[in-house]
């Protein structure tokens, strides 16, 4: 069967492998040298000039997000949120350890900016992490992570998320494992059809505060979620998700989850899901509301979607929906707004566990035979898409619908124009792809493998990103960077969208233990607790000497009471594992718990002056107090 | 001879000084007292009190106005650190902070800070100025060509002394450092006027619209003094 597939695709592989080697040459420049020069000027970002985008990559199992500009590529700065990063200071805080909690990882795949009425409002980036079932909001105020939530009841594997509604009411999350539930219940995974189950949640979004809470959850068989993306325009109140296990495989998954033609694609009224709730149709599970879609007409209904699918992606209108099925060579094109009226009709082919399943042939307006491997599919506003086809190695752009009778009776028709990626595409994206006004300029391929694409790194190799001009009828590859592991989707934002402050005002700051003038600055004592509110500026800490005893809990509160641009402190505090970084007008606070006496010098971590060197301080721990001291004793030999 | 003499006693200002060049029976100083007496008790016309009245518009626009600018501009300060003085107060770019950094970075070489609170000027200035403003409307109605020389005189030691003042303020701040600062640096006086190199920082110190307005005042009352060059004192 596979083989049969491949056998039949080669040739036009070959064919359109013949025809991009056509496209690259330039009538006027048969050599291409002017062509690729004004091309790398056009992504040239000179010193002291700026990039005109954000682009915010996901950094796949480092936890992070690392943020470049557009065009240049050029990596700007990493945003630490599932995992700790000392260059930041972050998880060694009280507030950013408590938020990281027990996890010291965590695996980022799909980042999504918040939006107003289908457009990008530049307030917060949300990403998901697959390994620990929770959700992450940065604030791209200051490009920090400001919440954690989870790991999120009744799911495993949070693969299917962040994806974020029209006006951001939701964001949505499909769980990849199915497990049984509650968690915690042991049921062997040979019971997988019967006992494990999958789930569809909906996370809502403060619309102030952007605060985020589980608001339900769609219960549904096993099968495995991959992969989503939310409605706009007449699809606005709707989700897509795919899946890939249908067959609900429980081992040997890469054959016995690939059996059947078509995987079911979930698509979800998530209005109707909130209706649902409304009426009291659910069950509290775990203390999520949790809706048997069986139960709730209306919530959920299925799209067989053709093979082992991927990405399932909305166009800039909502009325297309994008379905890549990986393990074959086409990609299906759902017609939402036939989608509404077979919904209506119940044009349904039949159901699976009481959830009705939409007529394919009623919805489907066509598979294009974009090429091997389609997994994700990017929209540019002027009615062409972009499929990255891994297998293959290429970007397909090709034309939505509508198409004339000719172009349907042969949608190879459709397939404008192929480019070479080097090697193994992931994700594309295209800035504004998932609004209703993609940018359409620049198009950023994520390519899984770099291989002999860079100077030697030993073994374990970056990604690579290649940049690639949308705006001709052509594409073009403008230039290449490399990312550490592993960005697996990103988003692009005009830079200028963004209300990005440079210091914390004063005036914001409300740390209860906050000071800003140095006779304020102290260390007080209660009991064995030890409190210090400490100043950091140019360059000395405030005090300098701060004394303990051990058993002591002492707690820094350290606020950096500069308000300039640029001038971050941090401190350091030498073999206490303790690393924290305060920005200007920014107050943290930090506990260690002292175990040895000894001089514990700290030091400001962030080079900040040309007296950085001399920014510096004694913490001076004294052995127990006699009392103490001979409890210790006490207690020790028995350890 | 007859024809000038008869012109003697008339207030036209060039037939008459020549009148008197030949009226032998006069001394020279008695002449120059009495030109001198007729000059200050000249009314001003209507045009010279108008514009005195423009005047105290510029006396009271310099408080909507800064009177100088200082900026400080550094390789990583690109867009400069900025001070304005007010005649009543110090204003520091981006909501004060800039006057912070200012101090945060002049403590590396021992300067005192800078701050509003020291400058006792910022109080007597802006009395100073409502009192010209009452003068100049006192002129303004008694219309006597001596009013404008009072207002001048007065003025002009207003703003020379104010100047002094402030180049006193500049070099106390530049030659009062404490000698156990970070760094040392030889005594020096920030520019008034122009640019200036101190260590990374060039300085720039400009006069700006407020003493503009002010030195409009000084033209204001040389205005209004020859508008009225050729009205005639009445003798009793």
């Amino acid at each position: 069967m596979k083989l049969r597939i491949i056998k039949t695709t080669v040739p036009a592989i070959l064919g359109s492998f013949l025809l991009l080697g056509a496209a690259g040459c330039n009538k006027h420049d048969p050599s291409g040298a002017q062509d690729r020069k004004s091309a790398a000027e056009q992504a040239y970002v000179a010193p002291g000039e700026m990039d005109e985008y954000y682009l915010f990559y996901s950094g796949g199992h480092s936890g992070q997000i690392y943020v470049s500009g557009l065009p240049s590529m050029r990596h700007i700065v990493t945003i630490p949120v599932f995992a700790p990063f000392p260059g930041k200071g972050y998880g060694f805080d009280d507030t950013t350890r408590a938020m990281l909690g027990a996890y010291t990882w965590g695996d980022v795949h799909h980042p999504a900016l918040s939006k107003k009425d289908g457009m990008y409002d530049g307030r917060w980036l949300f990403v998901n992490d697959n390994a620990n079932n929770r959700l992450a909001r940065v604030s791209l105020r200051d490009f920090k992570t400001k919440q954690i939530l989870g790991p999120i009841p009744n799911t495993s594997g949070n693969h299917g998320s962040s994806f974020v509604t029209e006006s951001s009411e939701y964001v949505l999350v499909g769980t990849r494992f199915s497990i049984p539930l509650p968690k915690g219940r042991y049921a062997h995974p040979s019971e997988y059809k019967e006992e494990y189950t999958g789930m569809l949640t909906g996370i809502k979004v403060h619309p102030e505060t952007g605060e985020m809470t589980v608001a339900w959850q769609i219960l549904t068989p096993p099968f495995n979620w991959d992969l989503a993306s939310t409605g706009k325009g007449p699809s606005r109140d709707w989700a897509f998700f795919t899946s890939y296990n249908t067959e609900m495989a429980h081992t040997m998954m890469e054959v016995n989850s690939s059996q059947l033609d078509r995987d079911l694609a979930a698509f979800v009224n998530w209005r109707a899901a909130e209706r649902a709730v409304a009426e009291n149709k659910f069950e509290l599970l775990d203390g999520v509301p949790v809706i048997d879609p069986s139960k709730a007409p209306g919530v959920l209904y299925y799209l067989p979607i053709g093979k082992s699918p991927h990405g399932i992606d909305t166009d800039p209108s909502g009325r297309w929906i994008v379905g890549s099925g990986k393990l074959q060579p086409s990609t299906t094109v759902v017609d939402f707004e036939k989608v509404l009226v077979a919904v209506e009709k119940k044009d349904f082919e039949g159901e699976n566990r009481g959830v009705p399943i939409l007529r394919y042939t009623s919805v489907v307006e066509g598979e294009v035979p974009v090429g091997l491997g389609p997994l994700h599919t990017q929209y540019d506003g002027r009615g062409n898409a972009y499929t990255s086809l891994y297998i293959e190695s290429v970007v397909a752009k090709w034309k939505l619908p509508p198409w004339t009778a000719e172009e349907k009776a042969n949608l190879e028709k459709v397939v404008l124009d192929k480019i070479d990626v080097h090697y193994n595409i992931g994700h594309l994206v295209i800035g504004g792809s998932d609004t209703r006004e993609p940018y359409g300029d620049w198009l950023v391929a994520m390519n899984k493998l770099s291989a002999g694409r860079h100077i030697p790194t030993g073994p374990g190799l970056p990604e690579t990103s290649q940049l690639i001009d949308i705006r001709g009828d052509k594409m073009r590859m403008i230039s290449e960077a490399f990312t550490d592991k592993e960005p697996h989707f990103a988003q692009i934002i005009r830079a200028d969208k963004l209300s990005t402050i440079e210091v914390y005002p004063k005036a914001e700051n409300k740390h209860p233990e906050a000071v800003w003038s140095m006779t304020d600055a102290k260390a007080t004592r209660q009991g064995d607790q030890v409190k210090v509110n400490m100043i950091a500026v140019r360059s000395r800490f405030v005090p300098d000497i701060v004394e303990a005893q051990v058993g002591d809990t002492i707690t820094f509160h350290i606020t950096n009471v500069e308000q300039t641009r640029g001038m971050s402190h941090g401190i350091g505090v030498n073999e206490l594992n303790m690393n924290v970084v305060v920005d200007p007008g920014e107050t943290k606070t930090f506990t260690m718990k002292l175990t040895e006496p000894g001089i514990f010098p700290f030091y400001c971590t962030v080079f900040c002056s040309a007296l950085h060197q001399e920014m510096q301080g004694y913490l001076a721990v004294k052995p127990a107090s006699k009392t103490a001291a001979v409890e210790k004793e006490s207690v020790e030999p028995s350890l | 001879m007859l024809n000038q003499a008869s012109k003697t006693g008339k207030d036209d200002g060039a037939p008459e000084t020549r009148a008197h060049h030949s009226t032998a029976e006069e001394p020279a100083t008695r002449r120059f007292l009495r030109r001198e007496r007729l000059f200050l008790a000249r009314p001003l016309n209507l045009a010279s009190r108008l514009v005195l009245l423009l005047g105290v518009a510029f006396l009271i626009g310099s408080f909507f106005f800064p009177l100088w600018q200082i900026r400080l501009v550094a390789p990583q300060y690109r867009d400069g650190l900025e001070l304005k003085v007010y005649s009543y107060e110090l204003r520091a770019g981006n909501n004060g902070q800039h006057l912070d950094e200012i101090n945060l970075l002049n403590h590396y070489i021992g300067m005192k800070p800078i701050q509003q609170a020291d400058f006792v000027e910022m109080t007597w200035i802006p009395f100073a100025v409502g009192l010209f403003v009452l003068l100049t409307l006192r002129a303004t109605v008694f219309g006597r060509m001596g009013n404008l020389v009072d207002l001048f005189m007065l003025f002009s030691y207003f703003g020379l002394f104010s100047m002094a003042n402030f180049y006193y303020r500049l070099y106390t701040y530049g030659h009062d450092l404490d000698p156990k600062a970070a760094m040392t640096i030889e005594p020096f006086v920030p520019v008034i006027i122009g640019k200036n190199q101190i260590a990374n920082f060039t300085q720039y110190s400009y006069p700006m619209t407020g003493s503009y307005l002010f030195l409009g005042f000084v033209l204001v009352l040389l205005f209004a003094a020859w508008l009225s060059r050729k009205e005639k004192t009445l003798v009793e």
